[in-house]
């Protein structure tokens, strides 16, 4: 292929305590690629999330992120200063819990409207309207806008934090267990979503989830991660269909459909 | 005519980690080819690997030994060892798999689960849908139920719109695993006629057809898929 990779992840390793983290993952991330990252709980999926989306220094090893100028840039030689910038205006990052993500303080609409912000749009009006549109779309009551998201259900916490993310078409998404909380029939319209948005806007993502369904649905590939490091990765039907470690095929025998 | 699919001493035999190392062979030593504008139609009893086979032709199962080949952008391509960024290419572009199965994002209107392939190749919306349109009319699913969901069709019409989503994309190779197996004669009938059209532009058809009918109708070559002896499943 002679795309060049969002992401090239060489050798990263975050250990907490031995077998506690991430240990020498490497891997490459394409536009508009989906990457599921598997595994039991405490294997290492959100330590290598958190190590990817530049909130969490790795003990070694390195990750090249190519910008939307088109440059290349060692994540953890760059500036704080620049880090945030990044996370900012070219990523997203949901988080497990919604209350992470989201400013409680302030308004659902202003939750989604802020982000627009931080990117230059100034006009209230087309902000205010926009932030509907992306309550819609997450399937949030837009009667609900001018509420704070304390008084959400967790359920709609999750959805307004992802349209907060969504909202300035970011190029890369980072993902902890997003659909966790959800109803089913909302689970099945975010995923329908970020389909679309992965497909038309050519969105990355990289999304940890313990649900192989979701995995098996939205991403290509997929790396299974068992005790701080990857036993198994390849294209997502191959590995759940002919799961070749020990562990893999436990976990895909485990699940009651997927 | 030019070769488009190439198995070379392709064994499969799968390991249950979790059961004890239990090996169960599926085949062994397969040599097949499948060319340029011909189908294939994979034939042996039940248990013989015939799906196995054609799902190591998609990457969907890895090869215990042997290579499998693939013409792609002209040349052969060897599936094992490509990595996941030139499968995926290879799946976009080059080799369509029916299988027996919708398996899609709940509620995702019919016509664009079937106009998917087409928009991931970059075809406009408007375009990609009108194509599945003409496809979902030609296999009898109603305008009616375009724009809900697949996922309460009944089973004879879900396998028309994964069909549909199969022939939608001219792929230089097309897999079929069973596509006629619940459907009706008239249906079946749509089904040997597309074959035959995307025989004749050129397809490298491999298939797995019960129907007797539908095989004699469609089959320019029989396959015959050997199973492992049981000798050797007791041997292991």
């Amino acid at each position: 292929m002679n795309r060049e990779p969002l992401l090239q992840v060489r050798q990263l390793t975050k250990l907490h305590a031995p077998g506690k983290g991430c240990r020498e993952v490497s891997f490459d991330l394409y536009p508009g690629e989906v990457l599921g990252i598997v595994g039991e709980s405490g294997s290492g999926k959100s330590t290598l999330l958190s190590c990817l989306s530049a909130r969490l220094a790795p003990d070694s090893g390195s990750i090249l992120y190519r910008t939307d100028a088109g440059e290349t840039v060692d994540l953890y030689q760059l500036s704080e200063a620049r880090q945030r910038q990044l996370q900012r205006t070219e990523w997203g990052i949901v988080h497990q819990h919604a209350r992470d993500g989201l400013r409680m303080g302030v308004s659902g609409g202003a939750n989604i409207g802020e982000r627009l912000m931080a990117t230059g749009e100034r006009h209230y009006g087309q902000l205010r309207a926009t932030a509907a549109r992306w309550m819609r779309d997450v399937e949030l009551d837009v009667g609900r806008i001018d509420d704070r998201p304390t008084t959400y259900s967790g359920g709609m916490q999750q959805r307004l934090q992802i349209a907060r993310n969504l909202v300035t078409h970011p190029r890369l998404v980072f993902m902890d267990e997003p659909t966790g909380g959800l109803d089913v029939s909302v689970q099945a319209r975010l995923l329908d979503l970020l389909r679309q948005l992965v497909t038309e806007l050519g969105l990355a993502v990289v999304i940890v989830t313990h649900d192989l369904a979701v995995a098996r649905l939205l991403a290509q590939r997929l790396i299974v991660m068992r005790r701080s490091q990857v036993v198994e990765s390849g294209l997502t039907d191959q590995v759940l269909d002919d799961p070749q470690h020990a562990y893999t095929q436990l976990l895909v025998s485990s699940v009651l459909t997927a | 005519m030019q070769t488009m699919i190439e198995v070379r001493g392709l064994t499969k035999v799968f390991t249950l980690h979790n059961q004890g190392g239990t090996q169960l062979p599926v085949f062994r030593g397969i040599d097949f080819t499948a060319k340029r504008g011909e189908c294939t139609v994979l034939f042996g009893e039940s248990g013989s690997g015939k799906s196995t086979l054609l799902r190591s032709l998609y990457a969907n199962y890895l090869p215990t030994s042997g290579s499998i080949h693939v013409r792609h952008r002209g040349e052969l391509v060897a599936l094992s060892g490509a990595d996941s960024q030139t499968l995926l290419q290879i799946r976009r572009e080059t080799i369509g798999y029916v299988s027996q199965f919708l398996r899609v994002i709940p509620r995702v209107p019919t016509l664009e689960v079937v106009a998917e392939p087409l928009r991931l190749r970059g075809v406009e919306t408007a375009q990609a849908q009108a194509r599945a349109g003409e496809l979902l009319e030609r296999l009898h699913i109603p305008q009616r139920l375009w724009s809900l969901p697949p996922g309460t069709f009944s089973g004879g019409e879900q396998q028309r719109v994964n069909i549909a989503r199969g022939f939608i994309v001219d792929y230089p190779i097309l897999l079929l695993d069973e596509p006629t197996a619940s459907l009706d004669r008239r249906n079946a009938a749509t089904v040997v006629e597309l074959i035959g059209q995307a025989r004749d532009r050129g397809t490298a058809i491999v298939g797995i057809f019960h129907d007797s009918e539908v095989r004699d109708a469609v089959a320019d070559r029989i396959f015959h898929v050997q199973p492992q002896a049981a000798t050797d499943r007791m041997a292991s």
